[in-house]
């Protein structure tokens, strides 16, 4: 059976099976042909050809995102413009799962050819994904599960919704699968709104569920604490993602997608310096922080300050972990078990500093 | 990290250099700070300039530790 459509699609190194962290910077790259997920999608959709592979280092998107994407567009131009029998439906990404770096490389490929060439361009990823929040407005992406474990559902919706697009048809977050653009959209009901109302209605008062029209919005926001009234009686702890571990990074804190914070004493410290502690994050170059890690965790200034009266104390630890498309459940939880250390130390203040 | 640590009612300032990404979290003090290799340092200017400008930033992190605020703020 000929294809009935030709898909471009786009994958990092781990997924088009070039390497690991290895080839993180490998710059794009267009294969001829499938690759792992798009086997799968193939082997889904009969009537679906994958005429190419887009490949992309995570950390080469991530580093140099404009240069990249002007990269991608370049050479994927020949084949998204092509008409007739070469004629490219649609790009598709990913799934990106809950990875932050693939998730933002997935958002921002789809993001610029669509816009560039006018053909969809969908990924997928887990709706807790932090690129969702920054693409899901001009991006279709579809609804995945945490990990890999999810491919099969994530590809097939992905495809789905692809297909649907192209041909134009009506699309709706619930019965689709994708992540709310957030816009609202006209469509003609069966039942007059005054109706539909007085239905929710009566089976809300019936104890039953029913499904709202207008979701109310959920801001993940938190209440600012109260500030400190007298700083300088106030006990102060320093926490950073930028990485800053002892030399040698005894806890091995990952490079990038960190599973874990480190808790590292203060005592009797007054700076940081290149012989005793280092920076293991694997998202800036290192060269600055390493010369001089005050860079990032400023301590020798806390110190100054610390004499000079502007706080009480300073937490005799600081806490590290690594930022780099570290998940925010992850740094959720971080913060949790931090913040009881704190405060079981009576600490009323934190500077928490980032890359 | 800024948010849960928040939470437990502990005053946080989020000092980092990209304050876009701050804002979509959610911090609610924010000090926006040099470059993001080198935060609180320039690495340009001597070594006396540089620490001067780390405790100044430093400073102001405390100034929004001790500010009131109601909502989301870059100082």
């Amino acid at each position: 059976m000929a294809s009935q459509y030709r898909v471009v699609y786009s994958l990092n190194q781990f997924f088009a099976g070039l390497g690991g962290e290895d080839k993180a910077y490998q710059p794009p790259q267009l294969l001829e042909g499938p690759r792992g997920p798009g086997l799968l999608l193939e082997k889904l959709f009969p009537h679906m050809e994958v005429a190419a592979t887009l490949v992309v280092g995570d950390n080469y998107l991530a580093e140099k995102t404009e240069t990249a994407l002007q990269e991608i567009l370049a050479l994927l131009s020949p084949s998204l413009t092509a008409e007739g029998a070469d004629k490219i439906h649609f790009l598709l990404a990913g799934p990106a799962f809950n990875a932050g770096r693939y998730g933002i490389a997935c958002g921002a490929i789809c993001q610029a050819v669509q816009e560039r060439f006018s053909i969809p361009a969908l990924t997928a990823m887990y709706p807790r994904n932090p690129a969702v929040a920054v693409y899901r407005k001009d991006v279709l992406i579809a609804r995945a599960g945490k990990d890999v474990m999810a491919m099969k559902e994530a590809v097939q919706r992905m495809a789905l919704l692809a297909i649907k697009q192209f041909n134009g048809e009506e699309l709706f977050p619930d019965r689709h699968n994708y992540i709310p653009h957030g816009r609202r959209k006209n469509y003609f009901a069966e039942k007059t709104g005054a109706t539909r109302a007085c239905d929710m209605l009566l089976l809300k008062l019936g104890g039953q569920a029913f499904n709202t029209e207008y979701l109310m919005p959920v801001f993940d926001r938190v209440q600012p604490a109260p500030p400190i009234h007298d700083m300088a009686r106030a006990r102060l702890a320093l926490v950073t993602s930028g990485g800053i571990v002892p030399r040698g990074n005894p806890d091995r804190i990952e490079a990038a997608s960190a599973s874990r914070f480190g808790i590292y004493s203060l005592k009797g410290l007054l700076r940081f310096s290149s012989e005793t502690h280092q920076t293991a994050h694997g998202g800036y170059d290192p060269t600055f922080a390493n010369a001089d890690p005050n860079r990032i965790l400023p301590l020798d200034a806390v110190r100054e300050l610390e004499s000079e009266g502007a706080f009480a104390s300073l937490h005799d630890f600081y806490y590290a972990t690594v930022g780099n498309g570290t998940s925010v459940a992850n740094a959720e939880e971080y913060g949790r078990e931090i913040a009881k250390l704190l405060l079981a130390d009576g600490v009323q203040a934190v500077i928490l500093t980032s890359t | 990290m800024s948010k849960q640590i928040e939470l437990a009612g502990i005053a946080v300032v989020h000092a980092c250099s990209i304050v876009p990404i701050s804002r979509t979290v959610g911090a609610n003090r924010i000090v926006a700070t040099i470059a993001i290799p080198h935060p609180f340092g320039d690495p340009t200017k001597s070594p006396e300039e540089e620490k001067k400008l780390r405790k100044e930033l430093v400073q102001k992190t405390l100034k929004a530790l001790a500010t009131p605020i109601d909502q989301q703020r870059v100082f």
